[in-house]
């Protein structure tokens, strides 16, 4: 318990994974899903920084989680542009309302 | 033992402050909580010996992806109070799949012992990660790089005003 390991990390993000799959699913908002998506995204980050720092040793896992951050940083930006569009089309941000493909 | 200590205080604010993104029903909340989860995970990282990527999701993710975030809740909403709720029954369904989803993985996870790897010592120094950065990664960065290209005129044209 006192000694910090590996899986004491992965729990904790199989948690914060959990919790980020659950806000997806459950947000009605846009952004409310957006934000899970980010829960998920730094679960994974956790595992890689943690595989990287009790197993391998070098900075490998380090540079993926660049690499993510890089990526949600990225959906982040398209994804309110998408959803401002969304909102401009149909005055509302409530997903379960865009469930035409034509108007 | 010291260490142990900080990384259940940084667990226990992350997950609080996740549950506290998954319960609030209002996305403005959800939009700080994040920024509590977002600031614990940064703190787990200076724990894992990862003091430029602890710099780095602070400033990217806390200072930059949140502010997006709270910028496109300004932007998209009559009110920022406004709720949606799912259905009673769609909530129950989703909070039973993702706690059978979390017992599962831990418990994947509790009983395995991993291999015996070599632990980091020290965090990596800068040099060192920028080093690797144009060397091991350099097509990944390249890539990354025309990523953030195209979503740069990608974003600007989607979000351009209606003629």
């Amino acid at each position: 318990m006192l000694t910090i390991g590996l899986n004491h990390y992965l729990v904790l993000s199989a948690i914060v994974f959990s919790l980020g799959i659950l806000c997806m699913v459950t947000k009605r908002n846009a952004l409310g899903i957006l934000i899970g998506v980010e829960l998920v995204l730094n679960a994974a980050n956790v595992n890689l920084v943690a595989f990287s720092r009790y197993q391998t040793g070098a900075a490998d896992g380090h540079m993926f989680a660049v690499f993510v951050i890089l990526l949600a940083a990225a959906e982040a930006a398209i994804g309110i542009a998408i959803f401002m569009n969304f909102y401009n089309t149909l005055q509302t941000i409530d997903v379960d309302r865009g469930d035409e493909l034509r108007n | 033992m010291l260490e142990a200590l900080a990384f259940y205080i940084f667990a226990a604010v992350t997950l609080v402050s996740a549950i506290g993104v998954v319960a609030s029903r209002n996305i403005v909340r959800s939009a700080v909580c994040l920024l509590g989860t977002l600031g614990g995970v940064a703190c787990l990282y200076f724990l894992l010996n990862a003091n430029l990527l602890a710099a780095i999701q602070l400033i990217v993710y806390a200072g930059g992806t949140l502010i997006l975030i709270v910028f496109g809740v300004m932007l998209t909403s009559k009110s920022p109070w406004v709720v949606f709720d799912p259905t009673r029954g769609q909530v129950v369904g989703a909070v039973i799949v993702s706690i059978l989803l979390a017992t599962g993985l831990c418990m994947l996870l509790v009983g395995n012992e991993w291999p015996a790897g070599t632990a980091m010592t020290a965090s990596p120094h800068v040099k060192d990660v920028g080093t690797m950065l144009l060397t091991d990664y350099l097509v990944p960065f390249e890539a990354a790089s025309v990523l953030l290209l195209v979503v740069m005129i990608g974003a600007a044209y989607l979000a351009r005003p209606e003629k």
